[in-house]
């Protein structure tokens, strides 16, 4: 989608949406400013008063808050801008739990850049925005109208309070010149809806440089993700077949030679061989990119790694489709390394993993009875995984006071996409669950 | 052998000149190699209930058996881990289970749905537990007395003994029995 400022320079412009979207924006954005004014001057009001009563001092000192609010909002109306999508500006918290929330809150840019958009939007430009449109919509439109005033009036009748008019012609000559500056109105509404847009989006966009950072990083990823799985291809359709033709050679010479002999002893010995390479083959590959997972999506898979863990784990997982392969495989490796380490460090009896999909974004639960004390600081497995949550853009958070329990939860955001291959001929339904 | 197939189409064309006695394809198939392998057998066991499939998947997934297990009708059907080609008389012995409609499991699969669930296996004892295993297998009362070496009066006395603990209905046919144990190591899936 081009921006407004690109539209403005190509003909047949006012033949666009452009003009009114640019209206529409501006008196969103001034609508909101208004209730924006009420809402801070309130909340100062009353924060003032009960300071008294050291009840408002955290009243007031949250004031700056109302920035992320109005922020947020700032970036939805620009979606009626079009261009370029704006990036959310804030940093994922350091942890989980609200203070480490408004620790990263108070402590970035982006926090006070919206708060200064918010005081600026609320005391200055909303009775601007106001005016602009009512200057360029209105002012038109009561010229327009000029015919008709001077007909129920019957003498004269006052152009904008400052021109009399009696005669009907003249006052037809100004509606057409109020038709015409109405029809050019779009003009003047796109330039101030640009402007008014691209304070908003240097107040409450991201960096973009940040933002390519993030594309770049997500390819990579993808690339990775792309090389593993063709990595697993090769050594399935490669090593792994000449193995099972090795092996099942040797099982015909077994066969063939006499029993119980010296070369009965050796083959059988060799085969054995071959099985085992067979076998840590498979889960080496397996560990690579599992297949289930490429096959069947999150919920298999992870009722999957349930049976491969040593721990009794209680999978329920359920979602509405299949979730894009970077943000499934992003997941898997959460849960894997979860319960991986629940057994491994947290001496826990057993684990659950929970999974769902709502609101746009997929949150995973992997909770156990262990110990706790795992530390995302020193657990190098831990980070590994929040780098690689963070790039599909969501976050890892672990909750695991000393004595536990643990829990870990990922939430990513993502939509489900349709794949009607495993939904026409899969006789299960997409979910599934397993208890323990 | 009636045709050699190299994908999930073509296996069902063939299926259905030379009507074969049995079936035997690997999960992963062209033209996407991914489970189309595994989607024909399932296709061809809802289409044709009659006819033994065959299974070999270079992993253990129990959802892939599972799938298998729970569709189709009556006749043979089994999931075997592609290893076990290589082990040339028990692979025969198993397609000739399979062709005779008979029920096969691989193994790992089997093994691993004991070692998760330990609560209710704890009540069993170690040649319960041994007995178990080749039920969830799909092996016939003749077959765990052989493997075994027990009575066959001795193996009717285990297998009750499990059904009981573990809240099983009884089942003669061995394709139900592996169901209803399979269900339970799974813990109700399926």
């Amino acid at each position: 989608m081009s921006d407004c400022w690109q539209a403005l320079r190509r003909p047949g412009f006012l033949r666009t949406a452009w003009p009114w979207r640019s209206a529409a924006y501006l008196l969103a954005c001034a609508l909101a400013g208004a209730v924006l004014c009420a809402v801070l001057l309130l909340w100062a009001a009353v924060g003032g008063a009960l300071s008294v009563l050291l009840v408002g001092v955290p009243l007031l000192a949250a004031l700056p808050l109302a920035g992320l609010v109005s922020g947020a909002g700032e970036r939805r109306l620009l979606r009626l801008m079009g261009g370029a999508p704006v990036p959310d500006p804030h940093r994922v918290p350091d942890g989980p739990g609200p203070r480490a929330w408004l620790r990263t809150r108070y402590a970035e840019g982006a926090t006070w850049r919206e708060a200064g958009g918010a005081v600026l939007s609320a005391f200055l430009l909303w009775p601007l925005e106001l005016l602009v449109v009512a200057g360029a919509l209105l002012v038109p439109a009561w010229l327009v109208t000029t015919p008709l005033q001077l007909a129920l009036d019957g003498e004269q009748v006052n152009v904008l309070k400052v021109w009399q008019l009696h005669a009907p012609g003249q006052a037809w000559a100004v509606a057409a010149g109020g038709a015409v500056l109405l029809a050019l109105a779009g003009y003047p509404l796109a330039v101030a809806a640009g402007t008014r847009a691209a304070l908003a989006r240097a107040l409450a966009g991201g960096q973009e440089r940040v933002g390519e950072l993030v594309r770049s990083r997500a390819r990579l990823v993808d690339a990775f993700e792309a090389e593993r799985r063709r990595i697993e291809r090769d050594l399935h359709d490669g090593a792994q077949q000449r193995l099972v033709a090795l092996s099942m050679s040797l099982g015909l010479a077994r066969l063939d030679a006499p029993p119980g002999g010296p070369l009965a002893r050796r083959l059988a010995a060799a085969h054995a061989e071959a099985d085992a390479a067979l076998a840590e083959l498979r889960e080496l590959v397996h560990g690579i990119h599992p297949r289930v997972l490429a096959d069947r999506g999150l919920p298999d898979a992870c009722a999957d790694l349930a049976d491969r863990s040593v721990l009794p784990v209680a999978v329920d997982v359920r979602l509405p489709g299949r979730l894009p392969a970077a943000v499934e495989s992003a997941g898997y490796f959460a849960v894997a390394e979860a319960l991986a380490n629940a057994a491994r460090h947290a001496g826990a009896s057993a684990a659950r993993v929970h999974g769902r999909w709502s609101a746009g974004r997929l949150r995973l639960d992997v909770s156990d009875d262990g110990t706790g004390g795992a530390d995302p600081a020193r657990g190098t497995g831990l980070t590994g995984l929040a780098d690689r949550v963070a790039v599909v853009g969501g976050r890892l958070s672990v909750s695991s006071p000393p004595g536990g329990p643990t829990l870990l939860r990922v939430e990513i955001p993502c939509t489900p996409t349709t794949d009607p291959r495993s939904a026409s001929s899969s006789p299960r339904t997409p979910s599934s669950s397993a208890r323990a | 052998m009636a045709a050699a197939v190299g994908d999930a189409d073509a296996l069902l064309a063939a299926v259905a000149e030379h009507r074969p006695d049995l079936v035997l394809t690997d999960v992963r198939m062209p033209p996407g190699l991914a489970d189309e392998g595994l989607r024909a057998a399932l296709h061809l066991r809802a289409e044709r209930p009659d006819l033994p499939v065959l299974v070999l998947s270079q992993y253990v997934q129990r959802s892939y058996a599972a799938d298998l297990l729970a569709g189709g009708g009556g006749a043979g059907v089994g999931y075997l881990l592609k290893d076990r080609v290589g082990h040339v008389e028990e692979f025969l012995a198993a397609v000739d289970t399979v062709a005779a409609g008979g029920t096969v499991v691989d193994p790992e699969v089997v093994r691993r749905l004991l070692a998760r669930r330990r609560d209710p296996l704890e009540r069993l004892t170690p040649r319960e537990r041994e007995v178990l295993e080749l039920m969830a297998r799909g092996c016939s009362n003749a077959e765990i007395c052989r493997r075994l070496t027990v009575s066959e009066a001795a193996t009717a006395k285990h297998i009750g003994n499990i059904l009981l603990k573990l809240d099983l209905p009884p089942a003669e046919d061995t394709h139900r029995r592996v169901l209803a144990v399979l269900a339970h190591l799974g813990g109700g899936e399926d």
